[in-house]
């Protein structure tokens, strides 16, 4: 592994080098049907207050009740995750006052989580390796959402979203950037989508990151790391709910400059809770000092210990997926990938599983021909119509019409030249890429008569420079420009190469 | 670890429990009186005692995960002190 | 008429199947019995007569047909905590003044099912808070005894005080209640009636307004201990809906009684020998054991060294559940919310203040003190130490004994407004039922006497976790010895 305290990921002060200690907290929704504790649905665009039980409301005399697939996907992820999954793990209570939350308790797990320690590996920017340790996983509900703008004096409650199961992943203060925090909340993305356990969108609201972030003087973090001490480290404060890679990464850079500025004047930190505003693109305070939480956590007396029989945590083991270190590191070994290009097909599981089927369906293709396909031509598709790549492809770039788009390319059917356009091409309609090839005349010209006629004419037009050749071979290239031209750039221009070579006396 | 009337107004602001400031002192005092009894305790010897927090001695049973509820925003709004528009309506709320 | 209303369960069942009379007859007997008494005893804090005379004369109709079930055509008496569909439901709180519940606790919902009539809902502390009845927003419940030393209101004893006032008084054949630390036992002794708790997580707690979930547990107070084996089968039941609900048979307990205790072991615990006991308190004790030893038990004397701090570690755990359970009253999606307040946590706190009394207020304030930070292993993490050795204490014992003996209560109902100066002096009530709760074991109070002013007194059986059946076994000898027929004198 590489070291992660780099001189460039010091930030310069006024008066002299900070460092910053970032440990994540990531809420991820599990895709279950049913929430936690209770049988009302989990979803996206019902109604208000469509999808609450009487439970998940609070209502006097309701008792929770565990869903087991969540369980078990908590137990997945952790599997995921490399980490210890607790035998026997148990339900807190956290209470506070919120109007999102019904019952003024959220029911989470302090004392005994579901999941300890593991550690994930991370791919940095340069390529570079590096670890970030998992404290601990734990299943809790989420809250309601409360709606500010339909009425100028009071706020509406809506409690779909309450009791539905998140899976919180705390990560040790181990990362030591924006970038890599942002490295590591898209690898922890990437785990969850392969394992199944959540879908990752950020956009819903179904995966967000509470980001830690404390400075301190160069050196100190090696010190924290050597003892374990962590007063060695500055006062740290929560971001809250960050939903975006681009604001995670805005909100750290703010946040720390915010911190050093005010260690610089010489105050001191305290610790708290923060919002990213993304507008004004800064953080700010959201509890006051006297609001200071005591959530007087206590295991809830209505939930019994959660024991887990090992047979069944085998089981889950037995069948989780290939995950992506695994499966870049086998992309690499058995394709002969570069990492990067071994990085960037395992990073969307669904770029993986596309380059895999393309190479399953034909003997013998290029696997470096089909791993640039993939994430060169039907990536930018992808992003441009905003969708996700599947082993089916994406949209209009279904499987078989990239199957065949490949297939035109190792025919040398197609030149590189017209291969864009045919890209271009098959973007903008349905057809099958044989057919815009034909009706648009892609087609290389291997066809040696028709190259034959073009070489002859333009050797009998120009016969100084035919005879220059002989003295100066690399001004064969000039031929081979005015072939191509005059072929509209159809012709294999291997073939011109050597039919030139041939009628040049080469 | 006697009580004083800023513990009181701390934890009855915990419980949100309006407490006037001419009740603080009074609740102090009888809050003493019922932790000085409760002191007792210390006299137990509870060393490797694990902590009881059921009678229950079963593993805790799980359910399946299907859709057996909501559905019934009639239900869950029928005791609402204000609602609208399918909604709990509640003072604004200053994030 | 009014006859019917002076029936056991047993006896009015047996009737009804007979049909001797009428589920609408007998129910339009207690419903007059309420009429004329409520405005004195104050049992009642809502009557659903037209909904007890609908669900009588359905009853009637199940029975003409040769149908119905176990507690066909019976009018029971509902504490408020259950909660009830359609009829409100307020757990003896301002809190929850109004509020109808849309669902049917799961206890009452077998009532239902087994044929019961639903009279009313019955009064008790606010949220289940109490031992006088007295901390209810509807004014105390009033007991049909009287002293014949005094003609002072005497408590019926707390929680479950509407629903001893009730049975004792006829208002009902029997009632549903609910017993935290002694809120069944204690009132039952109080009114000479019987009382069970069963064993933890034989009823479901589903629909019950939760006071502390881990040692809230359901039961009946009746006039006999057959009634209370009846009923108490019906209430009871495995819950999917409630997490703590244990997946077991309930079993029949009428076939306990008339066994006998020949051979039986019954434990006298030295512990519960307290300072400033009443000699009546003590004299009763030792007539049960006489009675025990007399039909052919075993007495041992056993030791269970922690009883004393029963109490103290219950009033820690007990409002630290309390707390929590009770943070969703918070005015913003049902109960009471306070109409002038300033911001969203001015509305909180006004509306809890306005919405719990003094006593919730109290326990809820100690509740969070002992969760708080800095204290939560001091009280709250050393009392559930403690608790595991008290049920220590019991389990040790086992092996030696097949039930213990003990007083329900250190005294006979007092007068209302005689305890309420002094908290510690009402907690100490429970001195002798909450150990069965701390431990999740059965315990039963029989009327086995009185003190000298004529007001009954009760015994206590605590039984093995899920041996109900000994516990009523021992409890039928204890009732047959006692021959206890004493009923207050009608003055309201
Ligand atoms: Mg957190
Ligand atoms: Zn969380």
């Amino acid at each position: 592994m590489t070291d992660t305290t780099t001189p460039s990921q010091l930030i310069q002060g006024r008066t002299g080098a900070w460092e910053i200690v970032m440990g994540l907290e990531i809420h991820a929704q599990v895709a279950s049907k049913a929430k936690l504790f209770s049988g009302a649905a989990v979803g996206f665009g019902a109604g208000p207050n469509e999808q609450v039980s009487l439970v998940d409301a609070g209502f006097p005399g309701m008792l929770p009740v565990l869903n087991k697939f969540c369980v078990e996907q908590a137990v997945r992820t952790g599997l995921g995750l490399n980490a210890r999954i607790n035998k026997r793990s148990q339900f807190d209570r956290k209470n506070y006052f919120y109007p999102d939350l019904p019952t003024g308790y959220q029911i989470s797990q302090l004392y005994h989580p579901i999941v300890g320690e593991g550690v994930v590996e991370v791919e940095a920017e340069d390529g570079s390796f590096f670890n970030v340790g998992i404290e601990r996983l734990h299943l809790e509900q989420d809250a309601g959402k409360l709606i500010h703008d339909l009425s100028p004096t009071e706020s509406y409650v809506d409690l779909n979203r309450a009791g539905t199961a998140l899976m919180e992943i705390v990560s040790r203060p181990d990362i030591r950037s924006p970038e890599e925090a942002v490295a590591y909340v898209k690898k922890i993305r990437t785990i969850l989508i392969y394992l199944g356990t959540c879908d990752g969108d950020m956009e819903k609201g179904n995966l967000r990151a509470d980001v830690n972030v404390s400075v301190c003087r160069e050196g100190q973090y090696e010190k924290f790391k050597a003892t374990g001490d962590f007063s060695h480290l500055g006062t740290r404060c929560e971001i809250k709910n960050v939903n975006s890679f681009r604001f995670i990464s805005q909100a750290i850079n703010y946040e720390a400059r915010r911190q050093i500025e005010i260690l610089e004047d010489g105050g001191k930190i305290d610790q708290e809770t923060r919002l990213y505003d993304p507008t004004a693109g800064e953080t700010r305070s959201m509890r006051s000092k006297e609001e200071a939480m005591d959530y007087r956590y206590f295991p809830d007396p209505d939930l019994l210990p959660l024991e887990l029989e090992q047979a069944w945590i085998d089981e889950i083991k037995a069948n989780l997926p290939e995950l992506p270190d695994e499966k870049r590191r086998r992309l690499m070994s058995q394709y002969g990938l570069s990492q990067y290009d071994a990085g960037v097909l395992v990073a969307e599981r669904g770029k993986a599983d596309l380059f895999e089927r393309l190479l399953k369906e034909r003997e013998e293709r290029d696997p470096k021909l089909v791993a640039n396909t993939v994430t060169q031509f039907v990536s930018t598709y992808a992003n441009a119509v905003g969708q996700e790549i599947t082993s089916d492809g994406v949209f209009r770039l279904t499987f078989p019409r990239v199957d065949e788009y490949v297939l035109l390319v190792e025919r040398g059917v197609v030149s590189s030249r017209t291969a864009k356009e045919l890209q271009e091409a098959m973007a903008d309609s349905d057809d099958s890429p044989a057919k815009i090839v034909v009706d648009r005349g892609l087609q290389q010209v291997t066809d040696t008569g028709a190259i034959e006629k073009a070489v002859d004419e333009i050797i009998a037009a120009n016969p100084d420079k035919a005879a220059a050749v002989a003295e100066k071979p690399q001004a064969i290239g000039w031929f081979v420009g005015q072939v191509m031209k005059a072929t509209g750039g159809k012709a294999n221009p291997a073939a011109v190469n050597d039919i030139l070579k041939a009628k040049l006396g080469l | 670890m006697a009580i004083d009337a800023a513990t009181v107004r701390r934890v009855a602001h915990l419980a949100r429990i309006k407490t006037p400031e001419d009740r603080l002192e009074p609740l102090a005092a009888e809050l003493n009186g019922i932790l000085a009894w409760i002191e007792q305790l210390n006299e137990v010897d509870v060393d490797g005692v694990e902590p009881m927090t059921s009678n229950v001695h079963q593993p805790m049973r799980l359910r399946d995960d299907v859709v057996t509820d909501g559905g019934k925003v009639g239900d869950v709004l029928s005791n609402a002190p204000k609602s609208a528009d399918g909604f709990f309506v509640v003072p604004k709320v200053v994030e | 008429m009014s006859d019917l209303t002076r029936l056991t369960l047993k006896a009015a069942l047996d009737g009804l199947k007979a049909k001797s009379f009428s589920s609408e007859e007998i129910t339009r007997g207690f419903v007059a019995n309420i009429d004329a008494a409520n405005p004195r005893l104050n049992a009642y804090v809502v009557q659903t007569t037209d909904k007890a005379l609908d669900m009588a004369r359905a009853a009637d109709a199940r029975i003409a047909k040769g149908e119905g079930g176990p507690l066909e055509g019976a009018p029971l008496g509902i504490k408020d905590l259950f909660c009830t569909d359609g009829v409100q439901t307020t757990a003896g709180s301002n809190m929850l003044r109004g509020f109808v519940p849309p669902y049917e606790s799961t206890v009452t919902a077998n009532l239902w099912r087994d044929g019961a009539v639903m009279l009313g809902k019955l009064n008790m502390d606010e949220f289940a808070m109490g031992s006088s009845n007295e901390t209810s927003a509807f004014g105390p419940v009033v007991n049909p005894w009287k002293s014949s030393a005094s003609n002072a209101d005497l408590t019926p004893g707390g929680s479950s005080g509407g629903s001893a006032s009730a049975v004792a008084g006829d208002l009902c054949l029997a009632a549903t209640a609910s017993d935290t630390g002694g809120s069944i036992r204690q009132p039952a002794a109080f009114t000479g009636t019987v009382g069970v708790k069963p064993t933890y997580g034989r009823a479901s707690r589903f629909g019950m307004v939760a006071f502390a979930s881990s040692l809230d547990q359901a039961g009946p107070i009746t006039k006999t201990v057959e009634d209370a084996a009846i009923l108490l089968r019906s209430m009871c039941s495995f819950d999917p809906k409630d997490s703590t609900s244990l997946d077991i048979e309930t079993p029949d307990w009428t076939q306990s009684l008339g066994k006998g205790v020949k051979g039986l072991r019954i434990g006298v615990p030295k512990e519960y020998v307290v300072d400033g006991m009443p000699a009546e308190i003590q004299a009763l004790w030792d007539q049960g054991v006489q009675w025990l030893k007399a039909a052919g038990a075993e007495i041992v004397e056993i030791s269970l060294p922690h009883t004393k701090y029963a109490l103290p570690a219950y009033y820690i755990i007990a409002p630290a559940e309390a707390s929590s359970n009770l943070a969703r009253y918070d005015g913003m999606r049902f109960g009471h919310r306070a109409t002038d307040a300033k911001s969203l946590t001015d509305l909180y706190e006004t509306s809890r203040a306005e919405g719990f009394g003094k006593e919730v207020q109290r326990r809820l304030t100690i509740g969070a003190y002992v969760l708080s930070a800095g204290f939560y292993d001091a009280y709250y993490v050393r009392a559930l130490k403690v608790r595991r050795r008290i049920a220590m204490d019991f389990d040790a014992v086992w092996d030696r004994v097949d039930a213990i003996l003990t007083p329900s209560t250190p005294s006979a109902a007092f007068a209302l407004g005689d305890k309420q100066i002094d908290p510690l002096q009402m907690y100490l009530n429970d001195i002798f039922t909450v150990t069965a709760n701390l431990a999740g074991l059965p315990g039963i109070s029989v009327p086995a006497g009185v003190d000298k002013g004529g007001l009954p007194l009760g015994l206590q059986v605590i039984g093995k976790a899920l041996d109900e059946a000994t516990v009523f076994q021992v409890a039928d000898v204890l009732e047959q010895s006692a021959g206890f027929v004493a009923k207050p004198e009608k003055w309201w």
